[in-house]
């Protein structure tokens, strides 16, 4: 079973309009690269000049911060979850 | 769209990308919020202090600078809350003089969050939507729920499931469909940009985002007018995603850049729950980034981990020269109380938050003694009961008869006569 990534409508342009893509990475990191190669140029949207996760994104693996976790090196298995997600307004 | 007001279009605060002014809050390029853009060319010739004067008192006599293209057809009454001298608190606090922005009493459910609704929602309006949303802490819900309401569209609204009673009775009693998540405010707000992105509605804090935010602005430019066209010296403003923070700043620029008031230079600080205070614990270590938390406070108001503008706050108080603090729980209650025994104002756990954070930054002489200080209280009291019960004390109780009072009244040395 492969990982499920859900891309916000702000990417879903770079992805022929798809909602729900599913990749087999190891990492974080290796699902945003397995991305980048079927719809270039999506990488750059979600990681600065650098190679680290924007301040403005926020990626989660099953419902939790990847910052809590390990970072763009969190480790993914096959049936995980990840939600790619604008930082929040207040409320 | 022919008619947009005095609004120019949306612009990425990252790297200035313009986007038509649609119902759209982040940058497809890079994630960067999107913030509206505005014609001030003509705001000049049409807002003056006069003009101001001359119109109701109401947060909308500032309405050139608030983003919407016609006339507000949320919350036309909300706003120009009192601006209020706090000698006696200025006194237990040390300092020559204070003044107290009070939104507790803000229309029409008791928090500045009515500021920033009645905006998203004309706007919302304006834009073709029929039903309102929103991922709340509880005082949004509350406001978008009401002011939906009376204007008759639909609304869900999305609460963490165990938020003061008070703020979930406040969102329920207006027909809003209210939905508690299993979660703290983070969770819920991550499964609000999910549901954004599915149903056609305006989210007034994630699709709306860019409008919304800006309503926060009638707060800082009504402090202006009300200290007689001046910019305070010192702001001291409480932070949960840190967006108010940085819009009253603005509000002090747009006024100044406008010769509305003078630029003498100003100083804003920004409070935190130490239980949540990813803001100021990167302030305090000199930080420019923050690192996100999981809340655990009492003002529940305030109880954002992953805050959207702690980035562009800590910005805002590094240039103008303020400071961050934080203060625990009991602090907290202690700042309700002073402020309630002090100036008679019934302040929810935000607001002791305010208090709590300016006794430090006083104590401390980064606010100096001989300065004065406006205090931003955002919300009402009676809306977190749940926070102070126990901490007040409890009526003394006795039958109806006069020697059992002056009884009570011997022994009860606090309770002096008349």
């Amino acid at each position: 079973m492969p990982v499920a990534i859900r891309i916000p409508p702000t990417l879903r342009r770079y992805c022929d309009g798809a909602d729900l893509l599913h990749v087999q990475p190891d990492t974080v990191a290796g699902a945003i690269d397995q991305l980048h190669r079927r719809f270039h140029g999506i990488r750059d949207r979600i990681v600065d000049e650098t190679g680290k996760v924007r301040g403005s994104v926020l990626v989660y693996v099953n419902e939790e911060d990847i910052r809590f976790l390990q970072e763009q090196r969190t480790p993914l298995k096959p049936g995980d979850e990840v939600s790619i997600i604008p930082a929040f307004a207040g409320g | 769209m022919s008619n947009q007001g005095f609004m120019k279009a949306l612009k990425c605060r990252e790297c200035g990308r313009e986007y038509p002014l649609a119902a759209t809050h982040v940058c497809e390029f890079d994630f960067g919020p999107l913030e509206v853009a505005y014609d001030y060319d003509r705001i000049k010739k049409a807002l003056t202090r006069e003009s101001i004067e001359s119109r109701a008192k109401t947060m909308w006599r500032y309405r050139e600078l608030l983003p919407i293209a016609g006339e507000p057809t949320v919350g036309a009454q909300v706003g120009y809350t009192p601006l209020v001298k706090a000698d006696r608190l200025a006194k237990r606090l040390g300092i020559r003089e204070l003044w107290v922005k009070n939104d507790a009493v803000n229309y029409p459910t008791l928090s500045f969050k009515d500021r920033v609704v009645s905006v998203a929602l004309s706007r919302a309006r304006e834009l073709g939507f029929t039903t309102a949303a929103c991922a709340s802490t509880g005082n949004l819900a509350n406001s978008v729920a009401a002011n939906a309401a009376a204007a008759g569209m639909e609304t869900y609204v999305f609460i963490p499931s165990d938020l003061e009673q008070g703020k979930i009775i406040n969102s329920l009693v207006y027909g809003a469909n209210v939905i508690g998540i299993k979660g703290h405010y983070d969770e819920v707000n991550r499964l609000c940009a999910e549901i954004a992105g599915k149903y056609p509605w305006a989210f007034v804090n994630v699709n709306m985002r860019p409008y919304y935010a800006e309503g926060s602005k009638s707060m800082g430019f009504e402090i202006q007018e009300q200290l007689g066209w001046q910019i305070p010296k010192h702001t001291v403003v409480c932070m949960a995603s840190g967006s108010l923070l940085t819009k009253i700043h603005k509000s002090y620029q747009e006024f100044s850049k406008l010769g509305i008031t003078t630029d003498t230079g100003w100083k804003i600080h920004g409070a935190q729950a130490t239980g949540c205070s990813p803001i100021t614990s990167a302030q305090k270590a000199g930080l420019d980034f923050f690192k996100p938390v999981k809340p655990n406070t009492i003002a529940k108001s305030l109880a954002i981990g992953t805050p959207a503008d702690g980035f562009y706050a800590l910005k805002v108080m590094k240039e103008t020269g303020g400071h961050g603090e934080d203060v625990t729980d009991d602090e907290i209650r202690e700042g309700i109380s002073l402020l309630a025994e002090c100036e008679g104002i019934f302040a929810e756990t935000a607001g002791g938050v305010t208090v709590g954070v300016a006794k430090k930054l006083i104590a401390q002489g980064k606010i100096p003694a001989t300065d004065s200080a406006v205090l931003c209280i955002t919300g009402n009291g009676l809306k977190t009961l749940d926070a102070v019960v126990g901490h007040v004390g409890e009526p003394r109780e006795i039958r109806p008869s006069l020697r059992e009072f002056e009884s009570l009244l011997e022994s009860a040395k606090t309770l002096a006569p008349a």
